[in-house]
């Protein structure tokens, strides 16, 4: 880097004090958001250490490139690229739907991704005066940069395609599909191998196709109800990306937000795969079906139906209410009937909450987002742990679009495909009632034994226009 | 198209086979409704209903005449003659009881289903009309004993002094028990209910009442869902209970009935003797015999210390419309098991339990008794069955073994330890940096509320736009390639962080905590 200022005070030194600062409030800014409270100012921090961070790196640039030809080229497309790309971001973040969500973020995954292989390309092509050892290390950078990039990004291309129904939601099999991501990873060690002692561009060119294939491979062979695990796998990619790219430019603040962002992604998709009582490499692999589904051809019975107005009574009736939402009432966008039963309810003194399992949804937290968009109150917003005490000894559970989650073979059947996976026992309840398009299987493609229990009922048809019949019977 | 035939009941029936809302309903299934003239008169469905519902309305002969017949209560000698061969007829039929029925059925070239005879299995519920049934007899005997009781059911306190509540003793938490427990205590009196099925206990006291145990070593625990006879410590223990309760209680509802035996005597007439006088008895077993020593079927007796003994059978008959429409609805879903298709065509199958439990005779044939069924109504029963399967059951997520684990983590330490070993200068610290950071990133991130894993995400995916330092390192390089490169990469980055910042921000602004609704 430019060394060309001497003195304590230099703009090395400056940059490098700021970077310390704004790990710091990135840190506090994910802290912040431990709270509802206290979230929003830890959006500020955030801001904030953002602010500084590109103060520092874009002062470093000026006193490096000021007065040269190329550096004031380089200066306007800077500011033109960062003009464009803010412009770009926050149009795009005023207009998205929260139903939308999911795609964004992976779409904004994808950018970080593509940024990362851009800086590894950059790498390559600008190789610094080093010793022969370090040399090998800055090649192994920039290969490992690039690779996890080119994942990322393609990755994030194919669930952003899932997420917004571009591309069928059903999983890519392939035939010997593991063999194929194993076979990728050694190839790519192979290929850093022969690049550190002989870095030519065409290996780079090979690996970085190499690894955009394996992101589309992986991400294309996980079905549409994985993709709240898979955009959380990929929002800690884009960390680890972040943090190779720090390791390249010997920068410390890329790597500890690198670190920060792909610890974060790591840890949800583990809360997310605890959720669903699978490993990790099972929902990496891909495949929910590639286990058989259970012999045992059980007998469920019939289910009942339940009209709307039956239901607008059964609520009237009621002393206490949970509701439990999922994908469907986000597909039907039902969150604003939804929030004005909700608001209804409570005013004639019922207690009405809401249970949330951390898998319902296409995003962690996705639930919480639509109903707040709703304004529903998030105090009755609940997680599944805090709820299930107390359903047995509810009055209702509405079950809107919800289906695995509130599976009780999880909890009572051995040998179902998704025992052991914690569910919300809505059964426990003294009635519930289940909208639902028709009797199809969830997304794991077990029956549901909770439709045909005694104290279960069908409301058929679309989430949203049911609640608003329920509100109409009111 | 098959022609269903609604007829009226004989005697003091006030119930029918089907209302009008359920006439619609078996249109829906595809069939033909006629309904007799006046059948639904006693349990206010007038013909006007039912023709508007849908049916035609016709004399007795052609009702009779249709291809399925519904009914209540069991055909005479001389009804059964009126059936056209190859019809079905569908009723309360008692087989069980009346074995001279089955016979006089076979002797026709007909197709009999009982519906009382439907197994106790959840699947079958919706048709169970014995349950039906016993839930409005059970609520009605409470009415009944109120009405014959000459004081209030709860305690008041009042300016013409403090009422105390009446205590009511039910006898056997079936159905028909919980039904009354449940009307007992919503007009506020104190019950108390028996039963020697220890596992009721719990619904017993969900709708109001006090479960009193007999305490004695036994467990009785019921394969097919009705309860047995029980041991003779056991009845010892019971009577002292009762003859104990008889003399505190004011009224006394006793429904134990064991299928295919008389009811068993529970209150003896010195228990009888021992009540307070004003104090009633309802005995719904009356018509099996009676728990009750002194009660009579169908009638109301008083004792000589003024006891009202109730024996009356026909308690769901006295509440006909409510009635009817149960039955109504439990003969409909039979009925729609029966018309898979909905075509209008009644078809038996054998392999279904249900179908062939109801049917007593089939075309002429007698089907009666049916194989037992077994239903998993008891608890010890469940359990044994469960730790079955689940030892049966292939463990399906099992993880890596411990030793593998232990083996990848010291792998990993000691790639991790050779990296940094020969690592030249810079490296290590990157990775002290990078340590830190992951262990530090995990513990904030466990602390993130679940609600707000979203916005976690997007704040993420903001920060992680920091790459844009990188590139703006590369922006002022002197390869033009790579000055075109590096911009591309500023701007995707600048997407990232002014989108991701606007896009969290923009979703915590919504979550807002419930203060108006709550002040």
């Amino acid at each position: 880097m430019s060394e060309n200022v001497s003195g304590p005070l230099t703009a090395e030194s400056i940059a490098g004090a700021a970077y310390i600062v704004a790990a710091l409030l990135f840190i506090l800014s994910l802290a912040g958001l431990s709270r509802h409270e206290k979230a929003r100012s830890g959006v500020i921090y955030g801001i904030t250490g953002m602010v500084i961070a590109l103060a520092a790196t874009t002062w470093l640039t000026l006193q490096g490139a000021w007065g040269t030809g190329h550096g004031l080229t380089g200066l306007a497309l800077l500011a033109g690229a960062v003009l464009v790309g803010g412009a770009i971001g926050l149009w795009r973040a005023r207009v998205v739907e929260m139903t939308g969500m999911p795609e964004l973020i992976a779409l904004l995954h994808s950018f970080v991704g593509l940024a990362a292989v851009l800086v590894g390309w950059n790498g390559h092509l600008e190789v610094p005066a080093l010793s022969a050892d370090l040399m090998a290390v800055h090649h192994a950078e920039v290969f490992i940069g690039v690779f996890i990039g080119a994942v990322t990004f393609t990755g994030s291309i194919v669930a952003f395609l899932k997420l917004s129904a571009r591309m069928k939601s059903s999983p890519l099999t392939l035939p010997g599909k593991n063999a194929i991501n194993l076979g990728a990873l050694a190839a790519f060690i192979a290929l850093t191998v022969w690049y550190v002692n002989d870095s030519q561009l065409w290996l780079l060119i090979i690996v970085t196709v190499l690894a955009l294939g394996l992101g589309w491979h992986l991400v294309a062979s996980i079905g549409g109800g994985d993709m709240p695990v898979v955009v959380s796998m990929l929002n800690s990619y884009s960390g680890w990306a972040a943090a190779a790219a720090g390791f390249l430019l010997n920068n410390d603040l890329l790597i500890i937000t690198g670190a920060l962002v792909g610890s974060s992604g790591a840890y949800l998709s583990y809360i997310m795969c605890k959720a669903m009582n699978r490993s990790f490499i099972s929902v990496i692999a891909g495949g929910f079906g590639i286990a058989a589904p259970s012999g045992a051809d059980t007998e469920y019975g019939e289910h009942r139906e339940i009209t709307a107005q039956a239901t607008a009574e059964m609520l009237s009736n009621a002393t206490s209410v949970v509701i439990t939402p999922g994908y469907g009432m986000a597909v039907a966008q039902a969150q604003y009937p939804v929030a004005e039963l909700v608001h209804q309810l409570r005013e004639r003194g019922v207690n009405v909450r809401f249970g949330i399992h951390p898998v319902a949804g296409r995003l962690p937290g996705h639930m919480n987002v639509l109903l707040a968009e709703a304004k529903v109150p998030y105090d009755i917003v609940l997680e599944m742990d805090e709820i299930n005490e107390d359903l047995d000894g509810t009055s209702v559970v509405l079950v809107i679009g919800a289906n695995d989650t509130v599976n009780p073979s999880a909890a009572e059947d051995p040998s179902s495909p998704i025992a052991g996976m914690p569910v919300l026992r809505v059964w426990e309840a003294d009635n519930v009632v289940v909208f639902k398009r028709s009797m199809a299987a969830g997304y794991a493609g077990v029956q549901n034994p909770l439709f045909f229990r005694e104290n279960s009922q069908m409301l058929f048809g679309d989430a949203k226009q049911r609640v608003e019949d329920i509100l109409r019977a009111f | 198209m098959t022609r269903i035939g609604i007829v009226a009941e004989l005697g003091h029936e006030t119930r029918v086979a089907a209302t009008p809302t359920t006439v619609k309903q078996l249109l829906g299934l595809g069939y033909e409704v006629v309904v007799e003239k006046g059948a639904g008169e006693s349990a206010s469905f007038r013909d006007e209903a039912y023709a508007e519902a849908g049916a035609v309305i016709v004399g007795a002969d052609d009702a009779w005449g249709s291809e399925v017949v519904l009914r209540i209560n069991q055909p005479t000698e001389e009804e059964i003659g009126r059936l056209a061969d190859g019809a079905t007829l569908i009723g309360s039929l008692s087989p069980g009881l009346r074995p001279e029925l089955v016979e006089a059925l076979a002797a026709r070239p007909i197709t009999a289903l009982a519906l009382d005879a439907v197994p106790r299995i959840s699947r079958a519920q919706s048709m169970d009309v014995l349950s039906s049934m016993a839930n409005i007899a059970g609520y009605r005997a409470v009415i009944e004993a109120a009405h014959e009781f000459g004081r209030f059911f709860t305690g008041q306190v009042t300016a013409a002094g403090k009422v105390p509540p009446a205590k009511v003793l039910v006898a056997g938490a079936g159905v028909a028990g919980l039904a009354a427990i449940g009307a007992a205590s919503s007009l506020g009196a104190i019950v108390r209910a028996t039963d020697p099925r220890p596992e009721v206990a719990d619904q017993v006291k969900s709708i109001g009442g006090t479960y009193l145990k007999v305490e004695v070593a036994e467990q009785m625990q019921s394969s097919d869902g009705y309860a047995k006879a029980t041991s003779e410590a056991y009845n010892a223990r019971a009577a002292e209970i009762y003859t104990e309760q008889a003399r505190d209680v004011d009224i006394i509802i006793t429904t134990a009935l064991i299928p295919g035996r008389p009811a068993p005597k529970l209150l003896t007439a010195e228990d009888v003797a021992g009540m307070r006088a004003g104090s009633v008895i309802v005995d719904m077993a009356a018509g099996q015999g009676g728990n009750v020593e002194g009660s009579v079927a169908g009638q109301r007796v008083v004792t000589d210390n003024g006891v009202v003994i109730l024996g009356y059978t026909d308690l769901p008959a006295r509440l006909p419309a409510q009635a009817s429409q149960l039955y109504g609805t439990n003969m409909l879903n039979l009925l729609k098991l029966l018309t898979k298709d909905k075509d209008g065509v009644l078809r038996i199958d054998f392999d279904d339990v249900v179908q062939r439990s109801v049917t007593v005779v089939r075309d002429g044939e007698k089907t009666w008794p049916p194989p037992p069924v077994q239903v998993s109504a008891a608890p010890v029963g469940k359990t044994e069955t469960g730790t079955a399967v689940e030892s049966t059951a292939p463990k399906k997520k099992q993880g890596l073994s411990a030793a593998v684990k232990a083996g990848i983590f010291a792998t990993g330490i000691a790639v991790l330890f050779w990296i940094n070993a020969v690592a030249p200068a810079p490296l290590p610290q990157h990775f002290t940096v990078l340590m830190l950071s992951i262990v530090v990133g995990f513990y904030v991130i466990g602390k993130v509320h679940h609600a707000l894993h979203t916005p976690l995400m997007s704040v993420t995916n903001a920060i992680s736009g920091i790459i844009v330092v990188g590139a703006l390192l590369q922006v002022t390089s002197e390869n033009p390639v790579m000055q075109v490169l590096a911009a591309v990469s500023v701007l995707l980055a600048s997407i990232n962080i002014f989108g991701g910042f606007a896009v969290t921000r923009r979703m915590l602004a919504m979550f807002s905590r419930g203060e108006k609704t709550r002040s």
